[in-house]
């Protein structure tokens, strides 16, 4: 919200600095977000008189003048423009001079004579017509009035202004305007308010009552209308202190009705429209939904076709305007408009906004109307209007009016109590501090003990309740009165993380100690890495959430596997000249439960590796086993070759513990990487933290280290080339019965002194027994048993 | 007797010309080896004049023990030199690199997330992750942010369904604690967000870290002292804290939380835009409706509520100016957190 000091000042006497009263707005809840100090850089512009004007001798379109700068000399000045004539006074920009633009004009020659200055433009200047008549002709202004030769421009003219850009919250609509800000600042500065003029007089025998029928069929979108009709309009321009206004808030002046309605908006928030009364058919004005397919042109010439959420405000058969978003081209002011009705109506907020959103067209009325006009106000920026019409003298205003209000206006009334509203904020505000600042802020008090009641402005729709008159009282009395206690008077409570949650600091903190970095990516992915990942929208697992209003087609859906996300990491850092890198992120992936989606989707925890460098499967194999381990401990787990079709079929592999599929991992298939840009290998596992949680389990049992000595044996066994290791284990430990304690692979040979198509796996075993030194028969037993089973079901041979 | 002195001198002799232990091993087997040349001595013994043989045993057994003690004693200064000569053959450039064991660490959100939520759970928070993508109603409806709310257009908010969206903060957090919680309530829901906003200081899914406390008398003065606590933890020691009017739905009276500039210590520098103050988190004490569509009694119980950016903390502490660079995932950014 633009606040010109200029203006703010016909209802406040400021007499603070511009800091000052920055401070005190900021500390009152007015955040000033800038300080635009309008004209000020504008400096050596003078006042001048054209003594003689000359043909250049070197150039055709160039003038030779002589001036009277006053108290800087008589000078000559080279111009291009030829609006100019001697005697004329014009503003001249002197040697180190700066314009509005910020542009310093110097000293110089023009076609082998010498320039003491520029004669300005109104542009030149910040100005325009608004401002100052001819200041937006093309050529130079001309100064009509007598003003000091050599006096700087921008003070006799009174260009300069500061505005503040206020940024007000959502809760004070009632502030959106000059006059808003100007009770706060009056406030705030303990100053009288002074209000604008809000009389006129009226013709008795002029009745709009009887001129026109109006009638309100939405109360529901349109709590209050008020219209009042005005006869013997003169179309004309608007007087200079009322453009100048305009100008100052950026709004171009277009004839004195139209003016007033914008001025009015401006300075008491209130959007105001008129209607020329011989467009209305019937003399009537209806304020309806519109129906299905009803049209409207609006000011601007645009078509928009209806439906009956869209307000409109018609005559007997037809849409005049598209309410509180635009007049209808078919009623709008002319210059030989000579009947008007004015309207003044508080329109619900949501509804205009939709419109407004709905059909794409919005305006300075539509903006203000959704961010909520009181009902008060609408009366009296209908007031203003008129007293305008009255102060320019430019229509004859009816003796009464229409006001379609479903509920009588009412002030709300508060019954609370002081303690109530200190106890909000914590300390004690004197009650006659209490008093003053609600006074001061227009609420009316009356206090009795403790009891207090409070009669709240019209205006400040905000305000139900004590806390909102804690508010009040704290914003004028200073947050810095405020202190810090820490819950004194509360219980107390037991913090901390659930086991959940430190669960998975610890899964962070395992997967940091393997050297893994934390990554952090979006939880949406794109549509299209279906497609490069070949991932089937049909099947359960890969039914996604769909974005209704995403902001791009690579960040639609929510996803349902982390691995797109990591793989893109990874390839951006190979991008990067990054040589390698261990990463993981724990996030969720979304399941919708139905297709459409119709109740919230379940979230799953997950966990994504990648590897990138100088790693191989086993790297990756032995983070996702140790992993793993600490989740399930000594329970079975299973490794079979995924069938994923984004990974690398014979070096990936699914994970499964206790016939639950807890995850996978190994090498993204090539195809895949190399349609994302690589052609380097990349490792990824995602592990379903939701299940591993299921299966964890955490209770240590303590068992007893053997005091007996083991026995160890080393088996080196020549299997085919696609026997799997694990095969071969199980093989050994189910025949190894309860002494045997551990199997571990320690050698693979392939080569020259073996056959070909066959490899030799070394495995050592450790037998040992908590009761007793066991006997080396038995285990050779054991082990001639193992072999055997071997031999008959894998064709495995002792070296 | 003259045998004996030959033997010694000899013996000690070749002792002394000795340079390795290996030598010296010989050099005992040649003089106290069960054959060697004192041994021997002690053979002849029979030869010895009966009265003659106790003094020619004990001038053979001190000369078998000075021999000894002269190997040993020259034994103990090569093994000394041989020990020096092996250390300098083993040195080693201590100034070549080490094999570097790497860590890796958390990401800095979680880093600052962690640095959070430690700092509540000690002053008695609990830990509340809700759902992320989530009801209308708990995102809005409950939190008195009514239907026609600016905050609630679709450029703002990201829609899976009309009633089902991305949750634009961790709002939702409170209201789920209080429909399945009885006061005393003091919780921190963290999370990801979402909004439809993507520039140098806005990214479309960031994490928010939500605070509440439920119970009787609770004030503003108990919200100041929190997070006057609070970001003392998590800056330093001389952070300062000042409260401004602002407004919220959801609170009432709602208020801005600007800290004194942790770079300029108040001063103004370029961070705090020349002002000394960062503009930190929003806060207030929970709107009666709120607590009223929770099922909590306003007049009995009032409740402070705080929501912080756990983005904009993390870019102050460490000095990122675009948002963008925390979701790069580059690894030599990610690498520069390790914990200390």
């Amino acid at each position: 919200m633009k606040l010109p000091l200029s203006w703010l000042k016909d209802y406040v006497d400021i007499d603070v600095s511009i800091e000052e009263l920055q401070k005190k707005l900021f500390s009152c809840g007015f955040e000033v977000e800038e300080v635009i100090r309008f004209a000020e850089n504008v400096d050596k512009i003078v006042v001048a008189k054209i003594l003689k004007i000359e043909q250049h001798p070197n150039a055709d379109k160039l003038l030779v003048t002589q001036i009277d700068a006053g108290k800087y000399g008589k000078l000559q000045i080279i111009t291009a423009a030829h609006n100019i004539f001697e005697g004329a006074l014009v503003p001249v920009a002197l040697d180190g001079s700066t314009l509005f633009n910020g542009e310093h004009i110097y000293n110089g020659e023009l076609r082998g004579l010498p320039s003491f200055g520029m004669f300005c433009s109104g542009e030149e200047l910040g100005i325009t017509d608004d401002y100052y008549d001819g200041a937006s002709v093309h050529g130079i202004l001309i100064l009509k009035e007598d003003y000091p030769l050599g006096a700087e421009v921008k003070e006799v003219l009174g260009i300069e202004d500061v505005i503040f850009d206020i940024n007000v919250t959502a809760n004070r609509p009632d502030c959106q305007s000059i006059l808003g800000l100007a009770r706060e600042v009056a406030a705030v500065l303990n100053k009288p308010l002074k209000m604008p003029d809000l009389t006129y007089k009226t013709c008795e025998d002029i009745k709009t009552t009887t001129e026109i029928k109006v009638e309100n069929k939405a109360f529901d979108l349109c709590p209050r209308y008020m219209a009042q009709y005005v006869s013997d309009i003169k179309i004309e321009k608007s007087p200079k202190w009322m453009t100048r206004r305009l100008a100052s808030v950026g709004l171009r002046s277009i004839n004195n009705i139209v003016d007033i309605t914008n001025f009015v908006l401006m300075e008491i928030g209130q959007p105001m429209h008129a209607f020329d009364r011989k467009d209305l058919l019937d003399s009537s004005i209806i304020v309806r939904r519109a129906t299905d397919g009803e049209e409207i042109t609006t000011l601007d010439e645009k078509t928009f076709k209806l439906n009956k959420n869209n307000l409109v405000i018609c005559d007997k058969t037809k849409p005049v305007a598209l309410a509180g978003v635009m007049g209808g081209l078919n009623s709008g002011i002319k210059d030989d408009t000579t009947e008007i009705v004015f309207e003044a109506a508080k329109f619900k907020r949501d509804n205009i906004r939709k419109t407004a959103r709905a059909l794409g067209q919005s305006s300075d009325s539509s903006s203000r109307f959704e961010k909520g006009i009181d009902a008060y106000t609408t009366e009296i920026g209908l007031n203003r209007a008129l007293n305008l019409i009255d102060t320019l003298n430019c229509g004859k205003i009816s003796s009464d009016r229409y006001d379609l209000m479903e509920e009588k206006l009412e002030e709300k009334v508060i019954n609370t109590t002081i303690s109530k509203i200190n106890s909000v904020l914590g300390i004690v505000v004197p009650t006659k501090d209490i008093e003053e600042i609600l006074t001061k802020l227009n609420f009316k008090v009356e206090i009795n003990g403790d009891d207090i009641k409070i009669i709240v402005p019209l205006y400040r729709e905000d305000v139900d309740d004590y806390p909102d008159i804690a508010e009040e009282i704290i914003r004028e009395y200073g947050y810095d009165h405020i202190g810090s206690t820490l819950l004194e008077t509360s219980k107390v409570t037991l913090g901390g993380k659930n086991k959940e949650q430190v669960r998975t600091d610890n899964i962070k903190n395992l997967l940091c100690g393997y050297g893994f970095n934390e990554i952090i990516t979006y939880s949406f992915v794109s549509k299209k890495d279906y497609a490069v990942y070949g991932l089937d929208e049909n099947k359960e697992e890969y039914k996604y959430v769909e974005i209704i209003n995403p902001l791009s087609e690579d960040v639609n859906i929510m996803r349902t596997t982390l691995i797109p996300s990591m793989v893109q990491v990874v390839i951006n850092n190979i991008n990067r000249k990054n040589n390698e890198g261990k990463l993981f992120e724990l996030a969720k992936v979304y399941n919708p439960k139905a297709l459409p989606v119709t109740e919230l989707p379940i979230e799953r925890e997950r966990l994504a590796l990648g590897m990138f460098g100088n790693v191989t499967f086993f790297d990756l194999k032995g983070v996702v086993e140790g992993f793993i381990e600490t989740f399930v401990g000594e329970k079975d787990v299973v490794y079979k070759r995924s069938e994923l079709s984004y990974m690398h079929q014979t070096r990936s592999a699914d994970v499964f513990v206790e016939g639950v599929k807890v995850g996978y991992f190994g090498e993204l298939s090539p195809k895949v990487s190399e349609k994302c840009g690589t052609d380097k290998r990349i490792y990824v596992a995602e592990l379903y933290l939701d299940q591993l949680k299921d299966l964890y389990d955490d209770k240590v049992i303590f068992k007893q280290v053997s005091k007996f000595p083991s026995i160890e044996r080393d088996l080196a066994l020549i299997v085919d080339d696609e026997v799997l290791c694990q095969d071969v284990v199980n093989v050994i430990k189910k025949n190894g019965g309860e002494y045997l304690e551990s199997v571990s692979l320690f050698d693979i040979y392939k080569g020259n002194q073996i056959a070909e198509n066959k490899k030799s796996l070394a495995f050592n075993l450790v037998f040992v027994s908590n009761e007793r030194t066991l006997n080396v028969e038995e285990i050779d037993e054991i082990i001639d048993k193992t072999l055997k089973e071997l031999k008959t079901t894998i064709n495995a041979e002792l070296r | 007797m003259q045998d004996y002195s030959v033997i010694k001198e000899k013996a000690f002799e070749e002792i002394e010309k000795a340079t390795s232990s290996a030598q010296l091993v010989d050099l005992r087997v040649k003089y106290l080896g069960k054959t060697g040349e004192i041994s021997l001595l002690m053979k002849n013994m029979k030869d010895i004049a009966p009265e003659e043989r106790a003094s020619f045993g004990k001038v053979v057994n001190e000369l078998k023990t000075e021999v000894e003690s002269k190997i040993q004693e020259k034994d103990t200064l090569l093994k000394e030199i041989e020990f020096k000569n092996k250390i300098k053959a083993e040195s080693l450039d201590i100034t070549l690199p080490g094999k570097k064991q790497e860590t890796g660490n958390l990401h800095p959100l979680n880093i600052v997330k962690n640095q959070i939520i430690d700092a509540f759970t000690g002053m008695g928070f609990e830990v509340f992750e809700g759902p992320e993508i989530e009801l209308d109603y708990y995102c809005f409806e409950a939190l008195n942010i009514p239907k026609d709310h600016p905050a609630r257009d679709m450029q703002d908010t990201f829609y899976v369904k009309d009633d089902i969206v991305l949750r634009p903060h961790t709002s939702p957090g409170q209201i789920r604690t209080m429909e399945n919680k009885k006061p005393p309530i003091k919780i921190l829901s963290p999370g990801r967000v979402y909004r439809a906003d993507d520039d140098a200081s806005h990214s479309p899914m960031f994490h928010q870290i939500e605070g509440l406390v439920v119970d009787k008398n609770v004030s503003l003065c108990d919200l100041k002292g929190l997070l006057n606590k609070f970001f003392k933890t998590i800056f330093d020691e001389t952070t300062e804290i000042r409260l401004r009017p602002s407004y919220f739905p959801f609170t009432e009276p709602s208020v801005e939380v600007d800290v004194t500039c942790s770079k300029c210590h108040g001063k103004g520098c370029s961070l705090c835009k020349g002002t000394g103050w960062i503009e930190i988190l929003g806060a207030g004490i929970v709107n009666k409706k709120v607590l009223e569509n929770c099922g909590i009694d306003s007049n009995e119980y009032s409740a402070l509520a705080f929501g912080l950016g756990i983005e904009r903390i993390t870019m102050i502490k460490y000095g990122i100016t675009d948002i963008r660079t925390l979701f790069a995932n580059n690894v030599k950014f990610l690498k520069q957190f390790e914990r200390r």
